[in-house]
This record gives structure tokens, sequence and C-alpha cells, in this order.
């Protein structure tokens, strides 16, 4: 694997590779001294166009564990503002020679066009709505620590799919490893056409007591400017998951940062069934996985070939 | 008025086109014959060997070839004013060259729009000086293209306007296009109309579908080009007035299409090779080059309007060629301007992919991409005796690859680049004069 662009460039036995080289590395977290020598001498750069807490300094912190040198390169304040194309920002950082980019971009397809204008390795941190492989990655992670496999188990997905990454990625992921995935919401923010991604539509949580697992999405207020849904309120009484709607035995996930009192109340963010704590933590190791995945071994520094000292006849 | 069309003037050419299948279908015509053209007229169409090598006339074979009247299209950028790093007059004529058009006809989504007198006038001025095709001009139906204020049709049409359309953008106000559809009574002059309701279609980069769910791009519904066809038939249906469909993208538009004409409307219909030929299913790696407006649809679609316009629902073909330049197609999919580039790749991609599956016979696709010279109430291209010679000489064996040897057109963000197409331009003549001539393509002087 050369690049990760989308959960798709993964089959089920790619994913089961990162997963037990990510839980290797978390082994290592336990540890006093954190650091591997792995990627000694190599750059990642970070090459953010959204703002982002949560993922960015994941990958930070999992290239730093790593010993790789990060460079973040965020787009307040940069040549990005200074309406510097992304190509012409691409090749200038590929100047630097850097192992792997890291990009973040609200448009889809993004991180596959980098990809096309870099010699490195291109990580996918999320191109628009289309895609956040990482995360799906990072979930399939966290859940197959709580429930071993996924064969067979019962994922619900609710809220705002229409506008998701992590929902077109976690729906791929969850059923390439063999779950069941139904994602739920108000129609308008079910994309037409979502159910050939292999999952179940459904509008109303009714049904929700099938489901091992909840994974609530991050509910955005601009949503309501568009008439997506009538009112907050609206949409809290029929979608929030709350202490009425969560059964003990289910798992609850949520991608962050959450809207306590919207999408979750409160009292389930607290609760032992969240897992979201979890999920960040995975974040780490998933993503010392996947650039260990692109970066070891591949491109490794070449041993310097000492001068040929001239020979005299 | 002035003459519709402008171009370089050209001394007429003498030429005689030996031994070729000449087909023109709206002559029932299709047999070996050569074809001798005097002064830019055709002056003789006669059994293979019996016209006499006129005096000065170079002498073409045309064994294995195929003749056909030079296509019309009725809905090409050319990008000027304002865009020439796009396209220009020259080099946009010399793309409609190069595909066998013997005319086209330009959109006034320029900068500044095309919606006065006084910039029609520059502007034919201009292509008389660079345009190596006939070009005909349609400028805005409303001022700037804001969709609120006519433009001074009737000046206008006094100047050669061809027609009116806000072409890119929808005459949202059905108030608006009534009093547009009413004031051709004065001024005439068809009212060529790109439908999409923009509260539908508001933010979307492509076709509304499982595509577009799975790629999590905005998507535009065909719902947002049909209810619009049907709206805007029904106001064309009760002014008694002459309005023509751009770009037909959706199963449901044509439906729409069908039921004005069965109505009694006078409308007509367009359709692009891309619509014909490709479906959403390639956009799925959001290559910018297959970022259109209206969008790629499904096959269903595809198939409706490869059917309607082998019923004659939809008229004529029209490429809506779109150049764009390199760096702004370089770009993520959703940031990208709209369009592909078309001319150079309109009858070999039509040939490649409806004639030689059987969708659509040659006679009847040589017939869709002249008609929309009718559409326009321009003369037909035919090959008869005393017309102006207006010709595309074909191989259709020919097979190559788009963009292996780069394009006429200044931009090359083709749908159809590198793709193996079967079907080439040997040779236009336009309006009595050598267009394009294909650079293998063999000369004999007689």
């Amino acid at each position: 694997m050369r690049h990760l662009l989308s959960i798709a460039d993964l089959d089920r036995d790619g994913i089961e590779r990162v997963l037990a080289r990510a839980a290797s590395f978390a082994e290592v977290s336990g540890r006093e001294i954190k650091k591997l020598p792995t990627l000694r001498g190599r750059r990642v750069i970070n090459l953010f166009y959204e703002s982002s807490t949560r993922t960015r300094s994941s990958f930070e912190i999992a290239a730093r564990t790593l010993s790789a040198d990060v460079t973040n390169v965020v787009s307040s304040g940069s040549s990005v503002d200074k309406g510097e194309s992304l190509k012409d920002t691409v090749q200038t950082l590929s100047a630097y020679d850097p192992a792997a980019i890291v990009i973040r971009h609200p448009h889809a397809g993004a991180a596959a066009l980098v990809a096309r204008w870099t010699p490195a390795a291109v990580v996918n941190a999320g191109d628009g709505k289309h895609e956040h492989p990482t995360q799906a990655l990072l979930d399939v992670f966290t859940l197959t620590r709580r429930l071993g496999s996924l064969d067979g188990k019962r994922i619900w997905i609710v809220g705002d799919v229409e506008h998701s990454r992590v929902a077109r990625s976690d729906i791929l992921a969850f059923t390439t490893m063999g779950a069941h995935v139904t994602v739920c919401g108000p129609p308008t923010l079910i994309p037409p056409g979502i159910e050939s991604l292999g999952c179940d539509v459904r509008y109303t949580l009714d049904g929700l007591r099938e489901a091992d697992v909840v994974y609530a999405l991050r509910m955005q207020n601009e949503r309501m400017q568009a008439s997506y849904v009538p009112s907050l309120r609206e949409y809290v009484a029929r979608y929030q998951i709350n202490g009425r709607r969560l059964h003990p035995r289910q798992i609850l996930m949520h991608p962050g940062p959450v809207n306590r009192g919207v999408e979750l109340s409160g009292d389930v963010v607290d609760s032992p069934q969240a897992v979201i704590t979890a999920q960040v933590e995975a974040g780490v190791v998933v993503r010392m996985a996947v650039l260990y995945e692109l970066l070891a071994g591949v491109r490794a520094p070449l041993p310097r070939t000492p001068t040929p000292t001239p020979q005299l006849a | 008025m002035r003459a519709p069309l402008v171009s370089i003037p050209a001394p007429p050419v003498d030429l005689l086109i030996r031994g070729a299948r000449v087909l023109d279908p709206r002559g029932g015509l299709d047999e070996a014959a050569d074809v001798l053209v005097r002064r830019g007229q055709i002056a003789e169409i006669g059994a293979p060997g019996t016209v006499p090598a006129a005096e000065g006339a170079e002498a073409l074979d045309g064994t294995g070839r195929t003749l056909v009247p030079g296509f019309v299209d009725p809905h090409v950028h050319l990008r000027t004013p304002g865009q020439e790093h796009k396209e220009d007059l020259e080099t946009g004529t010399r793309a409609a060259a190069a595909g066998g058009f013997c005319a086209v006809v330009a959109m006034p989504n320029t900068d500044p729009v095309l919606d006065d007198a006084s910039l029609l006038r520059a502007l034919r001025q201009q292509a008389e000086r660079e345009a190596r095709v006939p070009v005909g001009f349609m400028p805005a139906i409303t001022r700037g293209l804001g969709g609120e204020i006519l433009t001074e049709m009737a000046e206008l049409r006094d100047e050669g306007a061809l027609g009116f359309t806000d072409d890119g953008r929808p005459v949202v106000s059905a108030g608006i296009l009534r009093r547009a559809l009413r004031y051709q009574r004065l001024c005439g002059g068809v009212l060529a109309l790109h439908e999409e309701d923009p509260t539908l279609s508001a933010g979307g980069a492509m076709h509304e579908g499982e595509m577009s769910a799975r790629l999590g791009v905005a998507g535009i519904p065909s719902l947002s080009e049909s209810t619009m066809v049907a709206r805007d038939a029904a106001l064309a249906l009760a002014e008694g007035a002459r309005a023509h469909f751009q770009h037909l993208s959706a199963r449901e538009s044509v439906d729409a299409v069908a039921v004005a004409k069965a109505g009694g409307a006078q409308v007509t219909a367009e359709a692009s090779p891309h619509h014909l030929t490709l479906t959403d299913a390639a956009v799925a790696d959001l290559d910018t080059r297959m970022k259109m407006n209206p969008p790629l649809r499904t096959e269903a679609d595809r198939q409706a309007v490869i059917e309607g316009l082998r019923s004659g629902t939809i008229d004529c073909v029209a490429t809506d060629h779109a150049p764009h330049a390199r760096d702004e197609k370089e770009v993520p999919f959703e940031q990208a301007p709209f369009g592909t580039t078309g001319l150079e790749t309109a009858f070999a991609a039509l040939h490649t992919e409806l004639v030689l599956p059987g969708l659509l016979g040659l006679g009847l696709l040589v017939e869709r991409m002249t008609a929309g010279a009718a559409v326009l109430g321009l003369p037909v291209p035919r090959i008869a005796k005393g017309e102006p010679a207006n010709l595309a000489l074909l191989d259709l064996d020919a097979r190559w690859t788009v963009g292996e040897h780069g394009y006429e057109s200044r931009s090359d963000n083709s749908c159809f680049a590198g793709r193996e197409l079967t079907g080439r331009v040997l040779l236009t003549v336009a309006a009595g004069t050598v267009a394009y001539r294909e650079r293998s393509f063999a000369v004999s002087a007689a």
C-alpha cells in the first residue's frame, strides 16, 4: 500500500494487519518511555485545510512516537490564505522531501489529487464529506477490543449521515469486517442511494434495541438554517441517544467533538458504555500503524555509501 | 438584419472528391460518387469516375471514405471576450473545423457578458478576422445573465443575434421568461434555455444518486432539470413562442419534452455527446474532466437521451464545448468549474459509442449533428447541386486516442481524453473553403 486515501484501499486482511500492528503499539504506549525509533530522520507533514484539534494532534503524536520529524501546515496564516493552489502548495512542501503528507481538506478527492502530485506517501485525514479512513480504522480497533470479531454484529449509525465522512468510511469498514450496518436519521439527512454502500436505512429509532453498537454522529447547527430539520428541539426529541433509549448492553461511540444535549445526552457520554475516550486513544496507535504500514521498510533511509577513494595506478 | 454567421473571408475553393461514399440523409443520398466543388459551391455529383476534374481544382481520393454534410453545433463556449486563456475565436473555430463542424454558435457567458449591441458588433468584427468556420452569436436573455432585466433584444437582432440564451444559468423567474417569450413576437430569435432550478441544485457538483451518496458530494437531482423543462414548455405553449431546451440529461426531461411536443408547443431540444456516451460511473474517482452541468447521470438516463435523439424528441446534438485551463481543473472536484471540451471528439465519440454498437444509424447521427442549424433557423448543410459547400470527409475505420497529438482547442479538459475512438475527420469544408485538413491526409493534384 502506497497511500491511504480510502478505507476501500484495504481489504479485510489489510485492515486486520493494520489493527494487529496497532495492538502491538498499544503495548508500547503503556511503557514509561514511549518513543520508537522506526521513523527516525524522516519527515511527516500535516497539511490541514480545516481546523481540527483531535485528528491533527493524534497524527502528530503518532508520528512523533515513531520518532519522525513533524511539521504542521495549517490553512490560516499560511500561503493557502494567500491564494496558492493546492497543487502548488503540495509541490512546494514536497521539495522538503517528506516521507508522508497527512492531508485534511474540505473537498472530496483532495487527498487523491495530492497523491498524484507528490512522491510522498499520502494519508487522507478527511476529504470533504467523502472519507476519513483512519477514523474508520480506529473505530474498528476500538470495537474489536470490546467485542472481539465484528462478524454478525449490528451497528447503528445515527444522525447526519449526509454530511458525514465518518459515516461513509465506517459503513465500508464495518461491513468489510462482517458487521451489519443500519443508518438512521431524518430523511433529509440520509442521502438518497446510500443503501448502495451496503447498509439499511431507518428514519426512526424504533428498532434501536437490536443494535450491539450505537454510533452517534455530530449534529451541526448549520443544518437547522438550511432547513434540513425544522428545529434542534425536534431533532433532539426524535434522534438524541439518551439513557432512556440506550440499552445497558449496547456500546456507544461518537467521533467527537460531542455536542452534549444534542446528539447525545450528558448522562450517556459519561456512562461506562461510552467508549469515546477509548476511540481517541485508539487514534494514536492506529495512526502509528498506518504510518508504519506506509513508510517502514519502504524508502527506508539508505546506508550512506562512502565516496570511493580514487585508485592510484 | 445582418447575416447571422461570420468568419474570415476566404477565397472559395475548387475541389474534386473522388469516389467517396456520399451520405446526405435529408436527400436520401447514400452512394459512392464524385463530388465537384466549384467556387465554393457543389457544382456536380456523379457516378465515380464520371466527373471530370475541373481546371485548377484539387482532386482528393475519397475511396473508402465517407462524405457527409458539415456538422452544425448550436452550443459552444468560445470564451471570448474575457477568458481567452481558455479559448478564443481562432482556437475554438479550429477545434470546430477539426471536428467536422462547418458552423458553431457561441454562448454569451463571457466577461463581459454578451448583452449589448455594441459588444455584439465588435465580436462579429473580431470573428471576421479570426473565425476559421462561420460563427453565430446568441446574446443573453437578461442583462449580465442576472435574470432580471431583458436585453435590448430587438436591437441585438438587428445586429445579427441568432437568438438568445442565459446559458450556464437558468432564467429562474417564470415572469421574466414569459416576458422574453412574448417579446419574441417583435424581434424573433429562438430562446435557448439552460434548465435548472437552483433551489434544487444549489451546491451540487454531480448527479444526485448512488454515486453521489457514496462519494459524499452534493447532488444535482434530475428534478432540478425536468421541473424547469415542464414549466418553460408550458410558458412557451401559452405564449405561442419558440423555445429550445439545451443539453437534456435526465430521463424525466426527455419525457417532459415529448409531452410538450405532443401538446403542440414549439419547442426543440438538444443532447450533448457526453450525456449520450457516459454516466456518473465515470465520476467514481472524482476526475474533474467528468464534471459538467448538467451532470453525467445514470445508464437509464443515458438510454432515455439516446432514445429521445433516435425518436426525434431530441432534435439535435450540441457539444456544449466548454474549455477550461488546466490549472482551473486541477483542483478538488467540488471546486472545479463545470464543463468539458467537445468539438474535436463529438463525431468520433458518438460514432464509437452509438453507431458501431448499433444504437443509432450513421445517417441518423449525421442528420442530428446537422439539425442544430434548423433549430436556430439557419440553412441546413446539404450535399446537392447548387448548395454552398459545407462538407466533412470522414474515415470511419480510423482509430485514434483522444489527446495523443494534443488538441486544436486551447484547453485539454476532454472527458474522452485517453480513450480510443473509431472515426476521424479528414477534411472540413465550411462555407465553401477548406477549414481543416488532417495532417496525414494525402493530397494529390488533379
